[in-house]
């Protein structure tokens, strides 16, 4: 039955894929040296190029003009006005005392959140990849249970915990079984603070703690074989052997949890909606906020708040780039 | 029995569990708990009347109060214990309320009319799952069609990406050619770019196209990931030369090498963007919702938020649907669950 | 013979069959973008269904979304030039710039004037604008809503008539003390809803030159109460200071007999009789009252109709028909809703509801009687949208403590000139 299914599959694919030999082939003999990559990389760079690239040409643009009209042909030139109204402040390290107050209160959420997220789902991932590493009567169950949350949409993530965490919710009934007071879990600016990092690990550590379990695999059992003849301690075999040897998977996620993590947005949105206060509105929320869900929609100054938001990520992006150069040198090597 | 002693106690080259085993069999329990229990909670919840999730402290199990059909009475009144006064122990059953006195009646005897205050009374219970929260739910829209079109841009989408994404990622990782690299590096920029900012431009440009309120217009912007691309040119680049030159040598055309012998080489990483895709595409929420302004064209995601009012959240309704949206990805998961994470693991690192 | 009948049978078959092809393909297409608080769509296509009977070439679809979507992608779809024929609106500002003047279009725009005029100009872009651009699906009116089980409780009277800010709070804790209830009030959180008071203590919202200070006296007062009951415990904060940006009601707090009063409006009715059901007594108080009026706000979403619209005719034709007096009443008791129409306010209209329910919407309607101009004016305004989301968002943050009430009203005072200049860069 299966393998019906899967010849005919083949048969299909190979009809398919064959359709496109004659051209390709013709443009191979045609083409000069070199150029045929093109035509590999071409499709989907078209497609690139109309839904990225011009879309952040556009942004630029934008951020260059003002009013409330959506058409970029309709919109008054500013120049640099959006920038420099963001940019205003008296103090920077207090945002009541700049123009765009709730723009630095994003800045310095988003700041927070970043490195408080980041370092803790590192530590949760890899105690967990430690834990799954080890001989695990199901295993598999355990991974897939730890995996789960990563598949679910962002806007359920927040819909599941907004019900766990509301006043008369599950824990607050936990809680005042145990003879304690509900807590008000979102309206405390730290608590729902607190709760957004948490939210946001739950959802994401399933996905890096796989791909440290899979560096943890790949670290030769022998090694570990010789230092435990040495009996050298746990601890010193974690240090010395696990981690070093575990550092490229380490970076990686490290690298795209910092990305994500600047990025986050979808379930903060519905889980807090950016409360208590501004407590939890981190940049992209903002930029949301200001240029499409706003009654004014000051796209100009949601475009330029953008642009410095691809301006750090730009810089995380190279962060990223010579983090891997320096991976592949001493991975496998 | 002797072997199931052995399973239960296979640890770490040693014969029996110590205290960091049973530390991990604790910290997974409870993470499992953690992970899976609100997930639980929630689809235990979907099955409560509206009446049922507003209780505090919340029942576990879904219930409702009984009634009974008292004679005289045209509707089933609904049954309380009395707790106090003159009726303590009786089952009495409510005929109206005003204020804080009750009028009841035992339904033994119908016919005299008792009164009590509410508070010496308490409801009778009993489990009751209430399934028109999705009956109702589903009766609202034409499900069918919703679903064919997830089922359709989610489908078409992926079948796409992977044809783009790999031919992208073959000649970015076996061909050495002017550009490559400001190619790649473009495109490994982009992904620090949230799709939020570049909604609006975005939008314009598929309305110039021709794109809005029809299914391609999900499909086509989709496509293109960069982290497919990524994902693929980094296992590509696994694969050994020697193979190519094999092939080449037999006269066969570069369409040819990609199409037979890298795709199916490069099987693991492909199935790993291709579950990647569907999770993506399935669960895809702001952007369909931007450009499909038509009801015929609604995904399920959009169309089971489509009855949230400006003024109300009605969370029996809300919950329902959001099992719904759960259902698919958990049931291919829990199929699936071993190649996925599997997968992932051994294409996500290379 | 036999055979010569019947193909000429077949052939006008045929030819009937191309025509009423022909004539389907004529039909105009309107599509509407709606969404429901209660069931709004579904009655509305239940009309638009019997319309069509009537008018075979016009064939009306209504595309049933969420609030949210309307709200952020039609106006987009709009400036991208392909947006609906009609959709149901409640911030008119934000459509005001595609919206289309249907008085060419109606067949009597005198009555319109006359039956929807202190609603059309909601929709209107400013006093010097005329025109008629859509119908308005009901008028909302903010209340008190009371849970009258509680009072009874505690055995606090209900505030009656003429009772202002200060009695209700007052009586509301009170009975919150008395009944070991955590709260006494809850306000939803929206800037409308706080309007209402603040105009009733004195807010002006609008001076000459019609830029609006929105800070004023009056409002400060209310302000300075609001955010002493919140922090004294007399208001639930959790509803104005949990959420970030946006509206969030606090229904199902009064739904559980969290708190005993509760400022919401009309438009919650069916909940009302469907949540609470006999879960506990409730009523709609009375407006109360400040120095200055007993007002609450008025409000409501509508029908608005688009210049992209290649059907202006027919659009015009069926909101007529929604309009006629008749038609419009059936579809205000098919909703459970108040009628915007003044001639069906003056009337009493048979509403299928349990006798608390009609005893709800008397009162609601009673309390429309006592709206102030300004509570319509403000509600109407270009700028209302800004100046109600700057109070929610600054007040919210001065509830919190992350701002002191000071700042809180100078940034009231400079979102608010922002959102006018970015409106007035054309």
């Amino acid at each position: 039955m299966l393998s019906t299914a899967a010849r005919w599959f083949g048969r299909l694919y190979a009809l398919v894929m064959n359709l496109p030999e004659r051209p390709m082939r013709w443009a191979q003999g045609h083409l000069p040296d070199g150029r045929l990559g093109w035509l590999f990389v071409g499709p989907n760079l078209a497609i690139f190029g109309v839904f990225t690239f011009l879309p952040i040409v556009i942004d630029f643009y934008y951020a260059g003009t003002g009013g409330t009209n959506l058409l970029p042909t309709e919109r008054p030139w500013v120049g640099t006005e959006n920038f420099s109204s963001l940019l205003a402040c008296k103090d920077y390290f207090d945002p009541n005392s700049c123009v765009r107050d709730q723009f630095w209160y994003a800045i310095w959420n988003t700041s927070k959140f970043v490195v408080l997220q980041v370092a803790l789902m590192l530590v949760f991932s890899l105690t967990t990849a430690l834990v799954l590493n080890r001989k695990i009567i199901g295993r598999g169950f355990f991974r897939a249970a730890f995996f789960y949350p990563v598949l679910l949409s962002p806007v359920v993530v927040a819909l599941i915990w907004k019900w766990v965490l509301q006043r008369d919710g599950v824990l607050n009934a936990a809680l005042v079984g145990g003879g304690m007071q509900p807590v008000e879990w979102l309206l405390g600016a730290r608590s729902a603070f607190g709760w957004t990092v948490f939210v946001s690990i739950w959802a994401h550590m399933g996905f890096y703690t796989l791909i440290l379990l899979a560096g943890l695999q790949a670290i030769p059992a022998d090694i570990y074989e010789a230092a435990s003849m040495d009996a050298a301690p746990p601890w010193r075999v974690f240090r010395r052997i696990t981690l070093p040897l575990l550092m490229p998977s380490v970076l990686v996620v490290f690298v795209l949890g910092l990305i994500r993590a600047v990025q986050i947005f979808d379930e903060v949105y519905v889980l807090t909606g950016g409360g208590p206060g501004s407590a939890t509105t981190y940049l992209v929320e903002f930029i949301y906020n200001t240029g499409f869900s706003s009654q004014v929609r000051q796209y100009g100054l949601a475009a330029a708040a953008s642009l410095l938001l691809a301006g750090v990520l730009l810089v995380l992006t190279l962060v990223q780039l010579r983090g891997m150069r320096g991976t592949k040198g001493d991975s496998r090597g | 029995m002797a072997s199931l002693g052995r399973l239960l106690t296979a640890t770490r080259g040693r014969g029996k569990l110590d205290w960091t085993d049973w530390a991990s069999y604790l910290y997974l329990g409870l993470g499992t708990l953690l992970m899976l229990g609100p997930v639980l909670w929630l689809a235990l919840s979907s099955l409560k009347s509206p009446s049922g999730l507003i209780e505090f402290p919340p029942t576990l199990l879904p219930q409702e109060q009984v009634r009974a059909a008292v004679p005289n009475y045209p509707n089933p009144l609904p049954l309380y214990r009395i707790t106090k006064g003159d009726h303590a122990g009786q089952t009495l059953a409510e005929v109206r309320k005003i204020g804080l006195q009750a009028t009841m009646v035992d339904p033994a005897a119908p016919e005299t009319l008792i009164r009590v205050p509410i508070d010496d009374r308490s409801k009778i219970m009993r489990l009751h799952a209430a399934w028109d929260n999705y009956t109702d739910l589903l009766k609202k829209f034409d499900f069918g069609r919703y679903l064919w079109n997830s089922v359709f841009i989610t489908t078409v989408a992926t079948i796409i990406t992977l044809l783009l994404n790999s031919m992208a990622a073959f000649a970015l990782s076996k061909y050495k050619f002017a550009g490559r690299e400001p190619v790649f590096l473009m495109m490994l920029a982009t992904l620090m770019i949230p799709p939020t900012i570049i909604l609006v431009p975005n939008y314009l440009i598929a309305a110039v196209l021709g794109l809005t309120d029809n299914p391609w217009g999900v499909i086509w912007p989709a496509v293109a990931t960069p982290t497919g691309v990524f994902l693929l040119r980094q296992y590509m680049l696994t694969l050994p030369d020697d193979l190519l030159e094999a092939a080449r040598m037999d006269n066969a055309s570069e369409w040819r090498i990609y199409w037979r012998i890298v795709l199916p080489l490069s099987k693991p990483a492909l199935a790993v963007l291709a579950i990647f895709s569907v999770m993506w595409r399935w669960n895809e929420f702001l952007w369909p919702m931007v450009v499909l302004g038509r009801n015929e064209t609604f995904t399920l995601p959009l169309a089971l938020n489509s009855f949230q009012g400006e003024l109300t959240t009605q969370w029996n309704y809300l919950l329902a649907m959001t099992v719904v949206t759960l259902v698919p990805v958990t049931v291919i998961f829990a199929l699936l669950q071993r190649h996925i994470t599997q997968g992932i693991a051994s294409a996500g690192v290379k | 013979m036999l055979a010569s009948v019947s193909l000429r049978a077949g052939v006008a078959t045929a030819a009937l069959l191309a025509l009423g092809a022909a004539a389907s393909a004529e039909a105009a297409d309107i599509r509407i973008a709606c969404y429901s608080d209660g069931n709004e769509c579904p009655a509305t296509k239940t009309l638009a269904e019997r319309f069509m009977k009537d008018n075979a070439d016009i064939h009306i679809t209504i595309d049933e979304m969420p609030y949210k979507q309307i709200l952020e992608s039609v106006p987009v779809q709009l400036a991208a030039g392909n947006g609906p024929d009609i959709a149901r609106v409640s911030d008119f500002a934000q459509v005001a710039p595609y919206q289309l003047d249907l008085t060419p279009y109606l067949k009597d725009a005198a009555y319109w004037q006359q039956a929807y005029g202190p609603v059309l100009d909601w929709m209107r872009a400013g006093p010097e604008d005329k025109g008629i651009y859509g119908l308005m699906t009901q008028l909302t009116v903010s209340a008190p809503i009371v849970n009258k089980t509680l009072f009874d409780q505690a055995g606090v009277p209900v505030p009656a008539k003429g009772a202002t800010w200060d009695d209700w709070a007052a009586a509301a804790l009170k009975v919150a003390k008395a009944t070991k209830t955590p709260y006494g009030m809850a306000w939803d959180r929206s800037g409308a809803r706080f309007s209402g008071p603040a105009i009733s203590e004195g807010a002006k919202f609008f001076y000459s030159a019609g830029h609006p200070p929105v800070v004023d006296a009056g409002f400060k007062a209310m302000a300075a109460k609001f955010v002493k009951w919140n922090q004294d415990g007399t208001i639930d904060k959790d509803v104005w200071v949990s959420t970030g940006g946006g509206y969030r009601d606090a229904f199902e707090e009064f739904a559980n007999g969290k708190i005993a009063v509760y400022l919401s409006g009309s438009w919650q009715l069916a909940r009302l009789q469907k949540q609470i059901g006999d879960g506990f007594e409730w009523t709609i108080g009375a407006a109360p009252c400040g120095p200055a009026a007993c007002t609450g706000l008025p409000g409501g979403a509508g029908f608005v109709a688009f210049k992209g619209t290649k059907s202006p005719k027919e659009v015009g034709r069926f909101l007529d028909y929604l309009a006629s007096e008749p038609v419009y009443a059936e579809w205000m008791v098919m909703t459970s809703n108040l009628p915007a129409n003044v001639d069906l306010q003056k009337k009493k209209l048979d509403y299928k509801l349990s006798p608390a329910g009609v005893a709800a919407m008397t009162a609601f309607q009673d309390n429309a009687t006592t709206l102030t101009p300004l509570a319509y004016k403000l509600q109407g305004s270009q700028l209302s949208r800004p100046m109600f989301n700057a109070t929610v968002d600054r007040i919210s943050q001065a509830i919190s403590g992350q701002i002191t009430l000071d700042q809180a009203y100078e940034r009231i005072t400079s979102d608010v000139a922002d959102a006018a200049a970015a409106k007035a860069k054309k």
